[in-house]
């Protein structure tokens, strides 16, 4: 009761999509293998295919999004599905609506799949729990908690460029400590078998527990950076100067911002990934965002085709369109 | 039945730590009062007989952490659900700490709280006012009033006392009364915005973590206080390792001082929240096992002197939200007895330790003359059933808070009887 693995129909497939963790490396590889022909129809004339023809998909937005909102509504439009976009600023549930009552509220327009963003860790899982037994959710990011269609795309990218998960050295660079798509990130690379996590911050970017999630930790970037194959740097949130996180942009650029200088430590068919939004010249220098080891923006388009293939396997009808194609 | 008042309990096994009996025997009440315990009481007047054979007969428990909800907010509970709910599971004394709506910080509440009482209450409540005015830590309460109204202690809560001087000032005050000081440790900085213990689970979870030195160094300021201003303490809801060891070596100095845990800090650890179990939502948090374990050994070795329920009914909304937004507290009275009854089945603790620690120990703290059953004292009784094998269900509760993570436990102690002031108040539908 405690710990039922509330993502999986009792066959064991994907019901809701709500953390990395819990799932089995088949059903990541299984993400992965159906995104790949989605990446296909985003480059055909007629950008949309009927999967999810007549089905109404809410994504539910309590915090600002650009990149994630705009690929979920693509994604679903690409399936056909019927989508609404609700941004609800802090000021609105300040009205004194609980999140219940607005859950039943747009479950009453018979909808079929929620995606959810939420500035608190576990809203997700929330809202998985107290839906009608019909209705799939996705999680587009609670709190620090998990961000997994983040961490799917990522690994979607880093299979394109790198075949083998096995043999993969990758290093996250950054606010761990407030950062799902960290969190993400690192179940999936486990999860998936990469030969090595490197987690690369100063401690008070670092939680208390890291070394549990079985990554090995560096504070040094160049260190951290030796031979590795994947790069993946971190959003810097501004509001990490106030409450004694760091002193100064200028300093955590100087230690922690990517720079061709310190990139050079990594292997040279090393790739550099960004969840987004960058922040040049504060995690980032622009030469290496820009560079032709980054492939920030093709994680932005694999986005939509992940996106696509989660959401047609939660509602069961992924299979539909692999035979069809 | 001519004799309503008095009420012969025969056979049962009376356990009772403050005069270190644990024999089967019976008991005769009367008039409210203890009137005899001995062996075959034969029953001349006639009273009605209560067959405890194979049950034990133990005094009332005392709980010394026991969140009314009224007044202010009678959607969470009222005096008649949750002391209901609380004679149901044993218990016969508690006391209340200050944070009803309005807080108890003056007569006024107080006497609001005695009417209400009086017309509803199924057993004997006592009230702890608050340490500072509000519980804002900045001025002193007006401990001298909240006394004479009754109040068996002082305290501040979880609410902090930042400044180090004021908490010095209400020391000495309180010491002046000479009314015990209640702390609750948990350093305000280090535990601010935190939900749940900063570990391995908080990491995975992205919760906001409360690490072990919250507590730790709020501890070891209070003590450095109490050492210098003398005033007589008692520590609360110690919930690590790391503070039953400042706890035990401040008591090896020579510094007399008291402490308790929760009942439910001795079963659960971060663990248990799971994915984002809200009912797991407590304050201080769940810990390791390892911190679980050294409770227990501050049982053991009586560093803990007291056991409370830490009854915090809430109502389902407070507890329908992502975690982090939930408001913490374990409806906990209905499973208080057994889960502190199950420690001696999972550990070699005895009954006779952990009933002292429900009922004469907490009396002591209080200064009250309950939590026994020596010849005279009130009537306030418990008989229970060790081998009586149940599940928790939360909808089975009978408390407004439903919020119980023990759902679906399986316990083997349940009571059968409770007696206050010699009325049988409880009594287990057949």
């Amino acid at each position: 009761m405690l710990n039922k693995n509330l993502q999986l129909n009792e066959a064991g497939q994907l019901k809701h999509f709500l953390s990395i963790e819990g799932l089995k490396r088949q059903h990541l590889i299984d993400i992965l293998d159906t995104a790949e022909p989605f990446s296909n129809v985003s480059e055909q004339a007629v950008k949309n295919v009927p999967i999810l023809r007549g089905k109404t998909i809410i994504n539910l937005f309590f915090e600002a999004s650009t990149r994630t909102r705009t690929t979920f509504e693509l994604a679903a439009q690409r399936l056909s599905a019927d989508v609404l976009n609700i941004n609800i600023s802090t000021s609105a549930t300040s009205k004194g609506e609980s999140l219940m009552d607005m859950l039943h509220n747009f479950e009453s327009m018979h909808c079929d799949m929620f995606v959810v963003r939420h500035n608190q860790s576990g809203a997700a899982h929330f809202i998985a729990e107290h839906v009608s037994p019909h209705v799939s959710v996705i999680n587009a990011g609670d709190g620090c908690h998990e961000h997994p269609s983040q961490a799917m795309l990522d690994m979607f990218t880093i299979r394109r460029h790198k075949q083998d998960f096995a043999d993969l050295k990758v290093a996250i660079v950054g606010d761990i400590l407030h950062s799902r798509v960290a969190r993400s990130q690192i179940h999936a690379l486990t999860t998936l078998g990469v030969s090595e996590v490197r987690v690369v911050a100063p401690e008070t970017l670092l939680p208390n527990d890291i070394s549990s999630f079985g990554v090995h930790v560096f504070h040094n970037m160049r260190e951290a950076l030796d031979g590795v194959d994947v790069v993946i740097m971190l959003r810097l949130q501004k509001e990490r100067m106030q409450g004694a996180l760091l002193p100064s942009e200028g300093e955590y650029y100087y230690q922690y911002g990517l720079t061709p200088k310190k990139l050079a430590c990594a292997k040279k068919d090393a790739i550099v990934m960004h969840p987004g939004p960058i922040n040049r010249g504060v995690e980032i220098a622009s030469e290496v965002a820009d560079g032709p080891q980054s492939v920030i923006l093709e994680q932005v388009s694999n986005g939509i085709a992940v996106r696509m293939a989660v959401m047609a396997m939660v509602l069961g009808r992924s299979s539909k369109f692999n035979k069809a194609s | 039945m001519n004799n309503t008042n008095a009420y012969l309990i025969k056979n049962g096994q009376v356990i009772d730590p403050s005069t270190g009996t644990n024999q089967v025997m019976d008991v005769l009440i009367e008039g409210g009062k203890v009137i005899q315990l001995a062996e075959n009481i034969s029953n001349n007047a006639d009273v009605p007989i209560i067959d405890a054979s194979n049950m034990i007969v133990c005094p009332g428990l005392v709980d010394l952490c026991h969140h009314l909800r009224e007044p202010g907010k009678k959607h969470k509970g009222t005096i008649a659900s949750e002391t209901y709910a609380a004679v149901s599971g044993g218990v016969t004394t508690i006391c209340c700490p200050p944070d009803t709506s309005p807080i108890i910080d003056n007569k006024a509440v107080i006497k609001l709280i005695r009417v209400a009482e009086q017309e509803k209450s199924y057993i004997n409540i006592h009230l702890m006012g608050a340490l500072t005015k509000g519980l804002e830590g900045k001025e002193l309460s007006q401990m001298n009033t909240l006394m004479n109204s009754g109040c068996v202690g002082v305290t501040n809560l979880l609410e902090p006392i930042t400044d180090t001087l004021v908490m010095r000032r209400a020391m000495e005050y309180a010491l002046t009364q000479g009314i015990t000081v209640h702390l609750y440790p948990q350093d305000y900085w280090l535990s601010r915005n935190g939900c749940a213990h900063d570990g391995a689970v908080s990491a995975r979870l992205g919760l906001s973590g409360i690490p072990e030195s919250a507590e730790t160094i709020a501890l070891l300021r209070d003590l450095e206080l109490v050492e210098l201003t003398g005033v007589k303490a008692h520590f609360s809801h110690i919930s690590s390792a790391k503070g039953i060891d400042i706890i035990r070596q401040a008591k090896q100095r020579g510094l007399d001082i008291t402490a308790d845990v929760t009942i439910n800090h001795l079963h659960l650890t971060e663990m248990d929240i799971g994915f984002f179990q809200s009912d797991c939502h407590c304050i201080p948090p769940f810990r390791t096992q390892r911190d679980k374990d050294a409770l227990i050994a501050g049982i053991q070795d009586d560093t803990i002197d007291v056991i409370v329920s830490d009854h915090q009914s809430h109502d389902a909304d407070a507890k329908l939200a992502p975690f982090p937004e939930t408001e913490p507290g374990l409806s906990s009275t209905e499973t208080y007895l057994a889960l502190a009854c199950k420690l001696t089945e999972i550990t070699t603790i005895s009954i006779d330790k952990i009933l002292s620690k429900l009922t004469c120990e907490p009396a002591k703290i209080l200064g009250l003359k309950a939590g026994t059953l020596a010849k005279d004292s009130n009537a306030d009784i418990c008989i229970f059933d060790l081998n009586s094998p149940w599940s928790v269900d939360k909808k089975q509760l009978l408390s407004v808070g439903k919020n119980t993570p023990f759902h679906g436990w399986e316990l083997s102690t349940k009571v059968k009887y409770t007696f206050v002031d010699g009325r049988c108040v409880y009594q287990q539908a057949k």
